[in-house]
């Protein structure tokens, strides 16, 4: 009689555990839905193809917003990219165990753990007025390129630790030198890995609000045609349509709605492309490893 | 002739100084990588001299009751005192859930219902957080409006909107704390008769203490410097004050950065105060960061979830 008591006891705590774990499930689609729902009803060709009109805001569109993230995104990754890739490689193939690598491992980490408010003050001081690029492009997209650092860096030195060491012995015993190994063959086989990183990363970037807010201009009607070019974002759209622009309460909300439908639909084509390539990368490393 | 020899000499000379090609690939790899920390070291230097001004007023400045930058008043108690309010608030919540999740994940789960909760707690982190502000502005503030009275804009809805944001990076690492307790330490206690439930509470959670309050550690530094989904459901009031209910609107540091830089007279006492209200931000949140680091011996961070992203 005790046992079963007991028994059930357990079963209960089990499932209201399961209902717990469910609950970020179901914040998961509760927030994406009601975005969906209402986002649709403000998205038409003319609010994807139009510049936005601050003064009757429901004549205008987005488009600048949108070309302006993508751009962003892109000034990010250029920077970001080439040199995370370089320091993996480093970290991972030629450094040895010393002061260097363990103070480039602990910045790395540091530099993941600043908050990004306090890295769109330090594009406004640095970036902005320092180096004089203004509120602009590459203003936006340095300061960004600062904040996904980290997950480049790391992503890269693990993909490429990941690799067996059989391969660079084989490579190296055909009388290839270190850099033709590190070239042709260590990074061909962790290049999936390495991009599943850089897209969440990418992920991260596409969706912040504060650096973009402290070091582009803002209310933008324009696309940017040079890198001095001040720009627009989705994000900063998003919040700006809900607090500064001068338009009726429903208005405003619609539009931000659409807005949001937009951002979060490239969130989730950045995130599903990586999470497919992740899984493929898994299976065949398994396969590898047997 | 002539050029041809003096090429290669010019290479000679190269190797003999040991920057041949190999040599030059490895210093330039190096200069990369030495990078980041070139960075921090840029942004805490430029916040610094921006915020001496500012950080020299020293306690009136840290401890001062009285934030009203029109008169000259740059004390960030209240603020300090509210983020902190706010972040732990949000932490209870996250943890309240994401605990019991982890557990749920690492023991229990079947597999296709892992394969369900995973990933959506993998997408939840990447909400971006303008639009879960957003949302928590028009479902949370009126709920709260309507069921509670008030302004609808104050800390409970901040707990929940944080929460939401905090909860996926608690799940994550306390489900890998929990992974990481070996298999025969559970098997030896169901083997003494446990049931599974004990054996839980018994042998795997004291064994993944430290993973867990190091996932609660690292969730309250992103609660405390996460700027845009707070900033749009706490009200922040003109002048801020130490809250007494948490119906009441507040203001947290990020909040306050946000709010003021577009107004702030450049080189003024103003502009000062928010940059130093940037470096306690840093100084705080990487103060949690290295309590972590130091309290589980390990990396946690961005490291985990990193290496996570690999384990699924």
């Amino acid at each position: 009689m005790e046992a079963m008591k007991a028994k059930v006891g357990e079963r209960v705590i089990k499932a209201c555990m399961c209902v717990i774990a469910l609950i970020s499930v179901a914040v998961l689609l509760t927030v994406v839905g009601y975005i969906f729902f209402y986002g649709m009803h403000a998205i038409s060709p003319g609010f994807l193809l139009k510049s936005p009109d601050y003064t009757a805001l429901d004549r205008g569109g987005i488009l600048p917003q949108i070309i302006g993230s993508l751009c962003l995104l892109g000034v990010c990754l250029l920077f970001a990219v080439p040199l995370g890739i370089a320091s993996g490689i480093y970290l991972a193939e030629y450094a040895t165990e010393n002061v260097i690598t363990k103070s480039v491992r602990f910045f790395v980490e540091c530099l993941a753990g600043i908050p990004s408010i306090v890295i769109g003050l330090f594009g406004l001081i640095f970036l902005v007025y320092y180096l004089g690029f203004g509120p602009s492009l590459l203003s936006g997209g340095l300061a960004l390129g600062f904040m996904i650092l980290p997950w480049t860096v790391r992503a890269s030195e693990e993909a490429i630790k990941a690799v067996p060491d059989s391969y660079r012995e084989a490579s190296l015993a055909l009388g290839a030198s270190k850099w033709q190994t590190v070239r042709g063959v260590v990074l061909k086989s962790a290049y999936p890995g390495i991009i599943t990183g850089i897209l969440l990363g990418a992920g991260k970037a596409i969706g912040e609000a504060a650096v973009i807010l402290l070091t582009t201009g803002g209310l933008v009607t324009y696309l940017p045609h040079s890198l001095l070019d001040d720009v627009g974002a989705l994000p900063v759209y998003i919040y700006m349509v809900l607090t500064v622009v001068p338009a009726s309460r429903a208005v405003a909300e619609s539009y931000a709605f659409g807005a949001s439908l937009v951002l979060i639909s490239i969130f989730m084509l950045i995130s599903v492309f990586a999470m497919s390539l992740r899984n493929r990368y898994v299976r065949r490393m398994s396969v590898i490893r047997g | 002739m002539n050029a041809l020899e003096h090429v290669r000499d010019v290479k000679f000379e190269f190797k003999r100084m040991g920057l041949g090609k190999e040599k030059i690939i490895e210093k330039l790899l190096l200069i990369s990588a030495l990078a980041s920390i070139l960075i921090v070291f840029f942004i805490i230097a430029f916040m610094l001299k921006e915020s001496i001004p500012a950080l020299a007023l020293g306690w009136d400045f840290l401890f001062g009751m009285r934030w009203q930058p029109s008169h000259n008043q740059f004390g960030i108690l209240p603020i300090v005192v509210t983020t902190f309010v706010v972040g732990l608030g949000a932490l209870v919540i996250a943890a309240g859930i994401g605990i019991p999740t982890a557990i749920y994940l690492a023991e229990f789960s079947p597999a296709w219902l892992r394969n369900v909760i995973k990933p959506s707690v993998e997408m939840l982190v990447g909400i971006p957080s303008v639009v879960l502000g957003f949302f928590g502005l028009m479902v949370l503030v009126v709920f709260i409006r309507d069921s509670f009275g008030g302004y609808g804009e104050c800390i409970l809805a901040g707990w929940i909107i944080l929460a939401i944001m905090t909860l996926p990076h608690v799940i994550s690492i306390s489900e890998d704390s929990i992974r990481a307790v070996p298999v025969s330490y559970r098997e030896a206690s169901l083997a003494l008769g446990a049931t599974q439930l004990e054996t839980i509470r018994r042998v795997v959670l004291p064994n993944a203490r430290s993973g867990i309050l190091a996932s609660l550690i690292l969730g309250m530094g992103n609660a405390v410097g996460e700027t845009m989904a707070v900033l749009m459901v706490i009200g922040n009031p003109e002048i801020p004050w130490i809250p007494h209910s948490v119906l009441e609107p507040v203001r947290v540091l990020t909040s306050t950065i946000v709010l003021e830089y577009s107004y702030v007279v450049w080189g003024s006492m103003h502009q000062h105060a928010l940059f130093a209200i940037g470096v306690v931000l840093f100084v705080i949140v990487s103060i949690l960061n290295l309590v972590t680091t130091v309290a589980v011996k390990g990396r946690f961070g961005i490291t985990t979830v990193i290496k996570g992203v690999w384990k699924q």
